[in-house]
């Protein structure tokens, strides 16, 4: 019987990939930069992490897409080779999570990066909507302003565009959107849904008095299935849209100008989502986008100060750039210089009213 | 029976009934048999469509137009006059085809149109060149005519032709689609195998994108997760089947292991994350992590599968080699275990495809990331398989949609390799008593 060698050699394969698993883990120490962060930021920096490598000596700069607020965890952990360098925000860091990058050591230097757009599109089949942002908030909020005029909120009573403003069409109201956890949904709320909300001058009298009812009011979305949450795959939204095509769909610019043959974006306030529109605010649904960078990991992590001088130069982040090829929507040029320099002297962010 | 006595019937009233049933019976068995039929013919209907429509989507993705430009490595444009490896980190590849794009369509002047016309080749092109240069240093100052990779509109645009006469324009102006169709009236733009989706890693340029570096790091991801998980619970199945006495320890240990069996896998990434990464300090996004995170998974799968080989081999066997005189060890290495191989080889495999299509547990250790560069070793960073196609259905440009589904027939046809082994394995090893 021949049957040991059987046994003996699994033990010792096994063993030998062990032993080379050890020996690798004490060499290893990190040589290249890790990114977290948005996934809405995540085609821009993974753009500039490999036209940064190949231009460079240095490795190509890792970028894991975790979304806004998982990054902000990851990157606010504290400062040491396990945690990440840079993180991408679809939104602006909250006073929060800046107090909590600070109480772990981490001095943040913020870099805005551009605009990203929120369209609301619909299928090429039919015509394109035309919305004002005081349209979305009574079509979308979970309790609206009672249709009678009074000061008072019921539940939302809208079933189709037409019931909302007689100039839409009698379409059922159904929107597919991303879920809470995106940082697009959030900005969606922020700008659209805000923004209509704000024209009934006796919600937006509580801003000052009673700030938390007023983002309630303005913020949340209605659960009655007229929102439909479909998830953080953009292209699954106008996949859908395609086969609905009495429904809208909410995504971000890029998804737009690459699916234009099947999409057509909703004119907001009379203004329709063009790379034009946004980089001159005239499109009200924009949002600025940053990336966040950890001061201290700056001189120890090879080539940080170099990606962030890639990222800012006009080739990458200017109105020819390759960045506007992918579809992020640049700065004035006069905010880009100034953000230019900024992050040339890496000045820490302390306070968020500063600036 | 007794109420057949009870009543007395007659050999003829007997026979009637039988008859009266049978048909009822015969109809039963036709539809059962019928319905298994109707539910292996829904299985196989929705494999099909699957089947059908990724590779519908994804054949696209094997071929990549390309454009023949003839090159002018002219010393002047290049910036460089000899061939080292430093001046041709700095040479201005670009420029050139520029240069030869301005000399195949002259008409093009104005800025806008030069902007254009260079968007018509790949921004990889350029290292093309470079690596051209590099291995015939002789070409310096000297023209040849090469194939260089279209940008991804163009693919897109080119590629949308055989659906429809207009073909999708997309981001293509009327220009640009002239341009294109005069280069594939005088054969200067041909759709070419597909070479880079299996040289490089991911890029977000779709046309350099491939699955090398996926491909790599699920090699390492899986060798590692091979080298752990097997041994460990091939052991672990022997000491509970053949040495632990029964009582209520070992069951307490049998519940825990089918219990984490069915734990849900993104449960073993936080647990990887908290063990691995925030405790020993091992390097986020390294398949090393990523393969010990999957031995967790996994182990529970193999111990099961083990343990249930080693329960098929007849106790005869034992018995038979105890009579003999062999030590307890003796009997299950000599005899028990090479009897057991096949099924544990099995439950192996199994296990290792489920951890091939893993995604979840690999978010929390930083697996799921933009890698470029292939990785050479367990503690490179890197990313898998199945997380590349998840990356790249997110991904807006619209020549990524066919990358994923050609990434998935790889992986697809990784796991259909590894099940078919594991049932060859079984059939060619398999003892029946």
């Amino acid at each position: 019987m021949n049957k040991r060698p059987v046994a003996k050699k699994l033990v010792a394969t096994s063993l030998a990939a062990l032993t080379i698993a050890a020996s690798q883990v004490a060499l290893a120490a990190r040589d290249h930069i890790s990114i977290v962060g948005s996934s809405t930021v995540y085609p821009f920096t993974t753009t500039v992490a490999e036209r940064f490598s190949r231009a460079t000596q240095f490795k190509t700069p890792v970028v894991e897409s975790t979304g806004t607020g998982g990054g902000m965890k990851l990157f606010c952990q504290g400062v040491g080779e396990n945690t990440a360098d840079i993180t991408g925000a679809s939104r602006r860091i909250k006073q929060s999570e800046l107090e909590m990058c600070n109480s772990n050591g981490v001095d943040v230097v913020e870099v805005q990066i551009g605009f990203d757009g929120i369209v609301l599109a619909n299928s090429k089949a039919d015509q394109p909507f035309e919305l004002s942002r005081k349209d979305i908030f009574l079509a979308l909020a979970k309790e609206v302003p009672n249709p009678d005029g009074s000061a008072t909120l019921v539940a939302n009573p809208y079933k189709t565009w037409k019931d909302v403003n007689p100039a839409l069409p009698a379409h059922k109201i159904e929107v597919l959107g991303p879920p809470p956890t995106s940082g697009t949904r959030d900005a969606f709320a922020e700008l659209a849904m805000e923004g209509g909300c704000k024209k009934f001058d006796w919600i937006a009298a509580k801003k000052d008095s009673d700030k938390n009812a007023y983002k309630a009011i303005c913020h949340t979305i209605r659960e009655d299935g007229a929102y439909i949450e479909a998830g953080e795959n953009d292209n699954l939204i106008v996949n859908k849209l395609v086969a609905n095509p009495n429904a809208l769909g909410i995504f971000g610019f890029s998804f737009l100008d690459q699916n234009a043959d099947k999409v057509q974006g909703s004119l907001i306030e009379g203004n329709e989502p063009t790379f034009d529109s946004i980089a001159d605010q005239s499109y009200p649904v924009s949002r600025p986008l940053f990336i966040y960078v950890k001061k201290a990991h700056a001189d120890v992590v090879p080539g940080v100060k170099q990606f962030l001088a890639e990222f800012t130069s006009e080739r990458a982040w200017g109105e020819d750039g390759y960045l506007a090829d992918k579809g992020m929507i640049p700065l004035p040029t006069a905010k880009r210089q100034q953000v230019a320099t900024d992050v040339r002297k890496l000045n820490a962010l302390s306070n968020l009213a500063a600036k | 029976m007794t109420d057949l006595t009870q009543t007395k019937l007659t050999q003829q009233q007997v026979r009637e009934r039988i008859e009266q049933r049978l048909a009822s019976r015969h109809r039963k068995e036709k539809l059962f048999r019928g319905l298994g039929i109707a539910s292996i013919a829904f299985g196989v209907l929705a494999v099909l469509i699957l089947f059908t429509d990724i590779i519908g989507k994804g054949s696209g993705a094997f071929v990549q137009t390309a454009i023949e430009l003839r090159v002018h490595y002219d010393e002047q444009v290049l910036g460089i006059d000899k061939v080292d490896d430093e001046s041709l980190a700095w040479a201005n590849f670009t420029g050139v085809i520029r240069q030869a794009l301005q000399q195949r369509f002259p008409q093009a002047t104005s800025r806008g149109d030069k902007r254009e016309l260079n968007s018509l080749i790949s921004t990889g092109a350029p290292f093309t060149l470079r690596d051209r240069l590099k291995a015939n240093p002789e070409l310096l100052g000297q023209t040849e005519t090469v194939w260089l990779t279209a940008d991804d509109d163009v693919d897109t645009f080119v590629k949308s032709l055989s659906d429809s006469a207009e073909g999708f324009r997309g981001r293509t102006s009327d220009q640009k689609a002239g341009w294109i169709e005069q280069l594939m009236d005088s054969g200067e733009l041909k759709k070419r195998f597909n070479t880079t989706f299996f040289t490089n890693g991911d890029s977000r340029e779709p046309e350099q994108a491939g699955i090398r570096a996926a491909l790599m790091g699920s090699l390492f991801t899986l060798l590692v997760t091979l080298a752990l998980s097997f041994p460990i619970g091939v052991a672990a199945a022997i000491y509970l089947e053949e040495y632990a006495p029964k009582n209520r320890w070992t069951d307490l240990i049998e519940v825990n292991i089918n219990n984490l069996a069915a734990v849900p896998s993104i449960v073993f990434g936080l647990l990887g994350l908290a063990i691995f990464i925030n405790f020993f300090e091992l390097p986020r996004s390294a398949p090393l992590v990523g393969g010990l995170v999957l031995t967790l998974m996994t182990l529970p799968t193999i111990i099961i599968s083990s343990r249930a080989a080693l329960k098929a081999v007849p106790p005869s066997i034992r018995e038979a080699a105890m009579g003999m005189g062999a030590s307890r060890m003796q009997v299950v290495f000599h005899h028990v275990l090479p009897l057991a191989m096949p099924g544990m080889l099995t439950g192996a495999i199994i296990g290792m495809a489920q951890a091939l299509g893993e995604t979840a547990p690999l978010l929390m250790i930083g697996m799921v990331a933009f890698i470029v560069d292939v990785p050479g070793g367990i503690t490179d960073p890197s990313t898998v398989l199945p997380v590349q196609i998840f990356l790249w259905a997110d991904s807006p440009e619209r020549a990524f949609v066919e990358r994923t589904s050609a990434a998935i027939m790889v992986l697809l046809s990784f796991l259909i390799l590894m099940n078919t082994s594991a049932v060859l394995l079984r059939k060619k090893l398999e003892r029946r008593w």
